[in-house]
């Protein structure tokens, strides 16, 4: 695995985690038909937190942040998110998703409008904000994913990196309270990969709570202040970095680690 | 340094391509004569078409433009050059062209339907071309399909406008009582509304409105409706209406709720898989059985329903493809964005899956239009109804190649234009590589 190689030092004086929780999970329990993916899964997040969620494919990490903004419904147990449970309630979900933004591998941007419109379409039609304020917030963000000068284009037109950076930027226009990645890096170039987690990091930075699924176990090393361990549908090993590299407890995830830092 | 070290110190510049790729030389050694089999291939192409043109062109420019009947043209083809044989006689289409365009309608009345077509024009400018075109014209757009009818069948305004006034009555309940009812309810209130107007309050005001401020045009009756302009007019219609109800098919036909799925599955199996023909005659015969006696409902108003289901059944098929060939994350990215289930149909799924689907959905659009001629077998005068009645006056007796080459010159510039008109579309929406 490609180890991070921001030159820079981290800037921790924001990264703080507060006492409020952002995100409650309650022996939740998932099926695919009688494929049992996500077994008991209990989770406490709270604001300010940076986690990285790591495991072998299939472990249902995946899966799991999905469930936390209902892209996949959990048949059992109770999911609350910034306040708010997750039920079969529309409204309850549209809220959420409202407040929690969400970065894909395949970035999903809309193909036929341009970058400016796929960041303002949802501050526009979903926080009914006036598109001319909507805009302004737009490029505000361009600039901090440093592709302003992208705007007018169209996401077919765009590397993969940019696109990843235009789809983090599209969620931040919603201002959200909680930022999900679903192992946002894998489908990039080697190269562009380091675009992505610069942008990851200076999110980090700024205090955001993120919950990350990715293999980017340097990213994990330096930004995450935990680190999960999933395997089966199950959490097997929870720790903070350092503890969690240097002295994994189950031997799964001794197995795992080996195999993704053996080389 | 070892032997396998090796470092480029200046890049190479770009060099011309030989003569024999670039060119006319080059077009033709690829394109025609790259090898002795293609040669062969391309000689005999070429006299092929030579032979059908030598047959083609005397026949249409070597021909009659003025004479009273097909043995009068006859006789001048036999003077001029001494064969009958080999020489069209547009002398029919001349003296007949009026009538294969507008049927039996009164021909003091020609204006009607021609204005209809100029304000269809206007209507389609700014959703045909809307980034050339102001929108403000949209407002002629929503006002057509209640001008239209009024133009072409006549009677009394205020008929029309209680027509449209039914239409704003239940928008705007629909729009002030969401707040108050929710959706689906404002939904509901708003169609009692319209529906109560139409058939309670209706009657009495076009009555008032008629004492009080009568302006009418002349009515014409259905039968009357034919030629080129029938094509026009049930075409329009079916395209118009198949794409809205297509979309809302396809959408059903997705949905998640079983009621919605089945009915909509079954309204498209059934009205594909029978023949369109079968439809045209439960239009003309069948529903007059179900119907209670008296009731006047208008032959065309009927065929306008059943080509309009039929088209819509196809279409719903059509962008059922374009909405399969999106993949999953897009709905995706909407839902985790917080767009309810309309807004992302309508602004993200929508938009991608019908410029997918613009190739299938002219087609079908072509195809309906094509398919219009068919009412001639159920008795109405559309342009091929008119041949037969044209070949019935004895003068005309006889003559068939030309009347079909003009019919077939119509559709074909319609059709034509249509099957561009997409090709321009699709390249318009392309956001792959600008």
């Amino acid at each position: 695995m490609s180890e991070l190689s921001t030159a820079r030092e981290i800037d921790r004086s924001k990264m703080q985690v507060s006492d409020e929780v952002a995100i409650e999970i309650n022996n939740m329990n998932k099926w695919y038909g009688t494929f049992h993916v996500l077994r008991d899964i209990n989770l406490t997040v709270n604001q300010g937190e940076r986690i990285v969620i790591a495991g072998p494919s299939g472990s249902g990490k995946s899966t799991l942040i999905r469930c936390l903004n209902a892209l996949e419904e959990h048949q059992k147990g109770k999911i609350v998110v910034d306040g708010t449970e997750l039920s079969n309630d529309l409204k309850n979900i549209d809220k959420i998703r409202r407040e929690v933004g969400m970065v894909f591998q395949h970035f999903n941007l809309f193909p036929h409008l341009s970058i400016l419109e796929n960041l303002t379409l949802a501050p526009i039609w979903v926080r009914k904000t006036p598109r001319k304020e909507a805009e302004e917030t737009a490029m505000h963000f361009l600039e901090k994913v440093k592709i302003p000068e992208q705007a007018d284009k169209f996401p077919g037109q765009l590397s993969g990196g940019q696109q990843q950076r235009v789809a983090i930027a599209r969620s931040l226009c919603m201002k959200p309270r909680i930022m999900l990645f679903d192992e946002p890096t894998s489908a990039l170039d080697p190269e562009m990969i380091k675009e992505v987690l610069d942008t990851m990091i200076e999110l980090a930075e700024e205090g955001m709570t993120m919950l990350c699924v990715t293999h980017e176990m340097g990213f994990a090393r330096q930004v995450a202040n935990r680190v999960i361990f999933m395997d089966a549908g199950q959490i097997v090993e929870q720790n903070e970095p350092e503890e969690f590299f240097n002295n994994p407890q189950s031997e799964r995830t001794k197995l795992f680690l080996s195999q993704i830092l053996g080389h | 340094m070892s032997d396998l070290s090796f470092v480029r110190t200046e890049m190479l510049p770009e060099k011309a391509p030989p003569a024999s790729e670039i060119g006319i030389v080059g077009w033709l050694r690829h394109n025609l004569f790259s090898g002795w089999v293609n040669s062969i291939l391309t000689i005999i192409s070429l006299a092929a078409i030579y032979g059908v043109l030598s047959v083609l062109i005397p026949y249409v420019f070597l021909s009659v433009w003025n004479a009273e009947s097909l043995n009068e043209c006859r006789e001048i083809m036999n003077e001029t050059w001494g064969s009958s044989h080999g020489h069209a006689c547009w002398a029919v289409i001349n003296e007949r062209w009026l009538q294969l365009l507008f049927g039996f309608y009164p021909p003091e009345f020609y204006w009607r339907p021609i204005l209809s077509l100029v304000l269809l024009v206007v209507a389609l400018a700014p959703i045909l071309y809307s980034d050339r075109v102001s929108s403000k014209l949209l407002i002629v757009t929503a006002l057509y399909p209640f001008i239209m009818p009024w133009l072409m069948w006549g009677g009394s305004v205020w008929g029309t406008v209680s027509v449209a006034f039914g239409f704003v009555a239940g928008y705007l309940v629909l729009k002030y009582a969401t707040e108050a009812l929710g959706e689906l309810f404002a939904m509901i209130a708003g169609a009692v509304v319209a529906i109560v107007w139409w058939l309670f309050i209706a009657g009495m005001f076009v009555g008032a409105m008629d004492a009080i401020l009568p302006i009418a045009l002349e009515t014409v009756q259905s039968r009357k409706f034919g030629g080129f302009m029938l094509a026009i007019l049930l075409g329009v219609v079916a395209i118009g209406c198949s794409l809205p109800i297509g979309i809302v098919l396809a959408l059903g036909r997705q949905s998640h709720l079983p009621i919605v799925k089945w009915l909509c599955v079954c309204f498209i199996e059934f009205i594909r898989g029978v023949p369109l023909i079968t439809l045209l005659f439960v239009a003309s015969l069948l529903l007059n059985i179900f119907l209670p006696p008296g009731t006047n409902f208008d032959i065309i108003l009927r065929v306008m329903i059943m080509v309009t289901l039929f088209a819509s059944a196809y279409m719903a098929e059509v962008i059922r493809g374009g909405l399969a060939a999106l993949p999953r994350g897009q709905y995706e990215g909407a839902d985790s964005l917080g767009l309810d289930y309309w807004q992302s149909q309508r602004l993200i799924i929508m938009p991608q899956a019908l410029k997918i689907s613009i190739p299938g959905i002219v087609s079908t659009f072509i195809g309906v239009f094509k398919d219009t001629t068919l009412v001639s077998i159920i008795g109405l005068f559309d342009v091929i109804g008119l041949t037969h009645a044209i070949r019935a006056d004895t003068a005309w007796n006889g003559i068939y190649w030309e009347l079909f080459a003009f019919i077939a010159l119509l559709f074909f510039i319609v059709c034509f234009s249509m099957s561009r008109y997409s090709m321009y579309l699709e390249r318009k929406l392309r956001t792959d590589h600008k």
